[in-house]
């Protein structure tokens, strides 16, 4: 659409940009104010330079929860991204099944996170939790609570169960977009259902599955509430992602000055992901 | 082929409802059968967990409370979003772009980077412990998003629409209201579903700016299983309840998402 040039429609953004201002610049600063920093309460600061900065790039603990939240990115992207793309391509088009599915597949998107912790810790207890339970009686030695391997497969299962119907209904919707006429054509030429799927529907999902990338990436990099409730970050810090990492060194011990710098590295390397991705996504945009 | 495909969505569905059903029979357990026992449906079947929630008003004031600050959200957010999302679907102004993405990036900001100085901040102008507080701060992720949609419902309104408004004589505000308004409804209700949605599972913030006032009802439920033990029967009937306007929310919006979706950006 070509737009015009209008000043005055700064006029109608203005409530969003006081309202996103008002809790995202101060509170922001606040962060900036303690990174470089130090202080011992009182409001009384001392000028500390990029100290905390280098504290938290050089410390292994850092470097650790770094990794570990790159690796379950990694993770449940590989794994909800295929299989939302799956579920999508073999839900009822039509008829009674659509709303049926619908509906079931969006409750888990709809639950506070920390009762899906919660649930997930029921559900998992080796004792008295059914998948702990199944699991034991079909003869693997699993518990969650003491097992790092363990601990890692209930996260990644329950983030699976937890978020996989965003995929679902984002590439369901880009599905549904395709105009009826690109299957008759492909019908007429004969053309495989690999074929249909790679050079119909994946170039049309492509926008809703940048989306779904993007918002997959910056929710997985940002979780807190469930792995919390669930595991604690436990067993030791196995599970203790860059948010639970991040709570524990602010509120925990304190450490207000090398948070606030952990909070700014782990802020601009979201953007910088996030960054790319748009760029790439408004490109494309531009293209077609 | 035709009954195989119902396959795959049959089994993702009992995977996720496994878990689900697995809360609602905690749930309906007394403690000493869920401590002693390992049963797939209650055998002693009991609404005591229940009873407690709704008599007891340290529970049921934690949903009253959630449902308060999500739905002020919700119509703030879309009430900001709505002249926004116009603006960017139909204007160039200066620095628009730049805007976009600065609102986005508040989106991709990690709630644990802001719990601290939100309680400074909050506390300092007298708004710790109140509705207001958990609304506003929802604010900075629900807003972006709702801009987000919003736009890309609004671009998909050829601007013919709004041309041939004016030459009918319409103001402005007259035109928005009555023509422009009524055409995006499916996508101010999936806008608000979202808005719903991320305001009422977010636990971060809104445990980090309530204490007793206005603390909603996931915060009273991680607080009672630290402080009185584990009653997990009471845990359980609680989480479940928590699915439940969720669900009517869905149920609200079902057709709106499939047909929704399709017509926007998502």
């Amino acid at each position: 659409m070509n737009k015009t040039i209008n000043q005055k429609a700064w006029f109608f953004v203005i409530p969003v940009f006081v309202l996103v201002a008002f809790n995202a610049i101060i509170p922001l600063m606040t962060v900036v104010n303690y990174a470089f920093q130090e202080t011992f309460g009182n409001n009384v600061f001392m000028w500390e330079g990029t100290r905390w900065f280098k504290q938290i790039m050089l410390s292994e603990r850092f470097h650790a929860s770094l990794g570990r939240q790159f690796l379950f990115t990694f993770i449940i992207l590989f794994i909800q991204i295929p299989l939302g793309i799956a579920i999508a391509l073999t839900m009822p088009k039509e008829g009674i099944g659509v709303p049926v599915c619908l509906v079931l597949m969006s409750m888990p998107l709809l639950i506070p996170w920390n009762v899906v912790g919660a649930m997930w810790n029921i559900f998992a207890l080796p004792d008295i939790g059914f998948l702990g339970h199944s699991l034991n009686a079909l003869g693997f030695d699993y518990n969650f609570t003491q097992q790092i391997g363990d601990a890692w497969f209930t996260t990644i299962l329950m983030d699976v169960w937890h978020w996989t119907s965003l995929v679902v209904l984002l590439s369901y919707a880009g599905l549904r977009s395709i105009q009826p006429a690109y299957y008759q054509a492909a019908e007429i030429d004969g053309a495989s259902r690999w074929a249909i799927f790679t050079k119909i529907e994946l170039p049309k999902m492509k926008k809703v599955l940048t989306i779904a990338i993007l918002l997959r990436f910056m929710d997985s990099f940002m979780i807190y509430t469930e792995p919390f409730v669930l595991t604690g970050g436990g067993p030791g810090n196995a599970t203790a992602f860059l948010s639970i990492d991040l709570v524990k060194m602010a509120l925990g011990q304190f450490d207000l000055g090398p948070a606030a710098a952990m909070s700014l590295i782990y802020f601009f390397i979201v953007l910088l992901v996030c960054w790319v991705f748009y760029t790439l996504m408004m490109r494309n945009e531009e293209k077609s | 082929m035709k009954k195989a495909k119902w396959v795959v969505p049959t089994i993702y569905i009992i995977f996720l409802m496994l878990p689900i059903y697995w809360l609602l029979n905690m749930s309906f357990k007394t403690t000493t059968e869920i401590i002693n026992t390992y049963t797939l449906w209650p055998q002693e079947f009991t609404l005591d967990n229940y009873k407690k929630i709704f008599t007891d008003s340290t529970w049921y004031t934690g949903y009253l409370n959630s449902i308060y600050y999500v739905v002020m959200n919700t119509v703030i957010s879309v009430a900001a979003a709505l002249p926004a999302a116009y603006a960017f679907s139909r204007y160039k102004f200066l620095g628009d772009k730049h805007l976009f993405f600065w609102l986005l990036t508040n989106r991709m900001a990690p709630p644990a980077v802001f719990a601290l100085p939100f309680f400074q901040f909050y506390s300092s102008v007298n708004l710790f412990d109140t509705h207001v507080a958990v609304a506003l701060s929802h604010c900075l992720f629900n807003i972006p998003l709702a801009v987000w949609i919003l736009e890309g419902f609004m671009s998909s309104v050829p601007k013919e629409l709004d041309e041939t408004a004016y030459v009918d004589g319409y103001s402005f505000w007259r035109f928005f209201f009555k023509i422009f308004i009524p055409t995006i409804t499916a996508g101010i209700g999936i806008t608000m579903f979202f808005c719903f949605m991320f305001s009422w599972v977010e636990l971060l913030l809104a445990k980090t700016l309530t204490a007793v006032a206005a603390k909603p009802i996931a915060a009273t439920m991680t607080r009672t299983a630290s402080t009185s033990g584990y009653e997990l029967g009471l845990l359980a009937a609680a989480g479940s309840l928590t699915i439940i306007p969720g669900a009517i929310v869905i149920y609200f919006v079902r057709n709106y998402i499939a047909k929704g979706f399709a017509l926007g950006r998502v």
